[in-house]
């Protein structure tokens, strides 16, 4: 089972920045942007993040969730709340410092880590030790 | 004489809450440029807004009009707001399940309101944030049903509780959300989300007596 990450950020260009960043280390990960609002605000958008997640899950993916500030946080979790519940196994909010932790992440799905792996990089620890 | 809420109270409470938010932009970003992002009165426009077009065929239902309220918040507002607000009337939904609300309803539906807050925003009181107008509201309201005042009673003394609470942020050290980033500088500013909270419930009171009016002159 591969692992898709989906970067949730306040700032469209931030999320895409970060995707971009983080694709460098992991070539072959499906790394999905969900930044900013639907009508391209600063702020989180619930169905960008929906939309990433589901279509990443359409691929037969597991999804882990990166953030960067408390609110895309909840909206997160919103998201995951609407999960039904055989679904919410393969979808996964990872909290973890936003770039550090989507560059950790992304590594781990690259070398094919558990999910459980991929959400303890992203707490990337070990860069804050 | 004491009338039960109903899908009209509901609907009706909807469209002031859009219009409270429309009127009070300003001054809600205003707040929220103090101690936050300075969205938030955009915010809540947009998704009251949002709310009342989605409402506009009208509803069956006092779950129903919460329902809709909820997914245009979650869906329309970019910021904490939007999780939190609708979290709240999700919950606030699965509350008000029946036909209409008796004053008690109101107590459990306004308790499931700040229970959702608390859910998804890991908020406490003290903490400079919405949960300061919405705990004492459900306190105030629970006071009241169980002295027996009907619904719209009831609701105003939530709204009385909650624009106090809101006004006792002031003084108060934020410690969640991105106010807590500016530490003892947020002293001295009221709580934004407190605030439009304090409106939403007022509005619901006017809503309520409103709509009590009409069996009483009859």
């Amino acid at each position: 089972m591969s692992t898709a990450l989906v970067l949730v950020s306040h700032s469209e260009k931030l999320a895409e920045g970060l995707a971009e960043l983080a694709a460098q280390m992991a070539k072959d990960v499906t790394i999905l942007p969900a930044g900013g609002t639907d009508d391209g605000r600063i702020g989180t958008s619930f169905e960008k993040v929906q939309e990433a997640v589901q279509k990443a899950r359409s691929e037969g993916q597991d999804v882990v969730l990166l953030t960067d500030l408390g609110s895309a946080t909840m909206t997160v979790e919103s998201v995951l709340d609407f999960l039904d519940d055989d679904e919410k196994e393969h979808v996964v909010f990872a909290p973890g410092p936003f770039v550090e932790g989507a560059v950790a992440a992304a590594v781990g799905a690259q070398v094919g880590s558990s999910l459980t792996d991929i959400v303890k990089a992203a707490a990337a620890k070990e860069l804050f030790a | 004489m004491s009338k039960n809420l109903d899908t009209a109270w509901a609907l009706a409470w909807i469209r002031g809450a859009q219009e409270a938010m429309a009127e009070h932009r300003m001054e809600l970003i205003d707040l929220d440029r103090e101690i936050g992002d300075g969205d938030h009165g955009e915010n809540m426009d947009r998704g009251f807004k949002g709310a009342v077009q989605k409402l506009e065929g009208g509803a069956n239902s006092i779950q129903d009009v919460l329902k809709a309220v909820a997914q245009t918040l979650m869906a329309k507002v970019g910021g904490a707001a939007g999780p939190l607000y609708g979290t709240a009337f999700m919950r606030m939904a699965k509350a008000a399940a029946g036909d209409s609300l008796d004053s008690q309803g109101v107590v459990a539906m306004l308790a499931a309101g700040l229970e959702g807050i608390q859910a998804r925003g890991k908020a406490t009181t003290g903490e400079k944030t919405m949960v300061d107008a919405w705990a004492p509201a459900c306190e105030a309201a629970k006071a009241a049903a169980d002295g027996g005042a009907d619904p719209a009673a009831v609701l105003r003394a939530a709204a009385a509780a909650a624009a106090k609470g809101a006004a006792d942020t002031i003084p108060m050290l934020a410690t969640k959300g991105r106010a807590s980033y500016l530490g003892e500088r947020s002293i001295g500013h009221q709580d934004p989300g407190a605030t439009s909270t304090a409106y939403i419930l007022a509005v619901a009171a006017d809503a309520a007596e409103a709509n009590e009016a009409p069996e009483e002159a009859a």
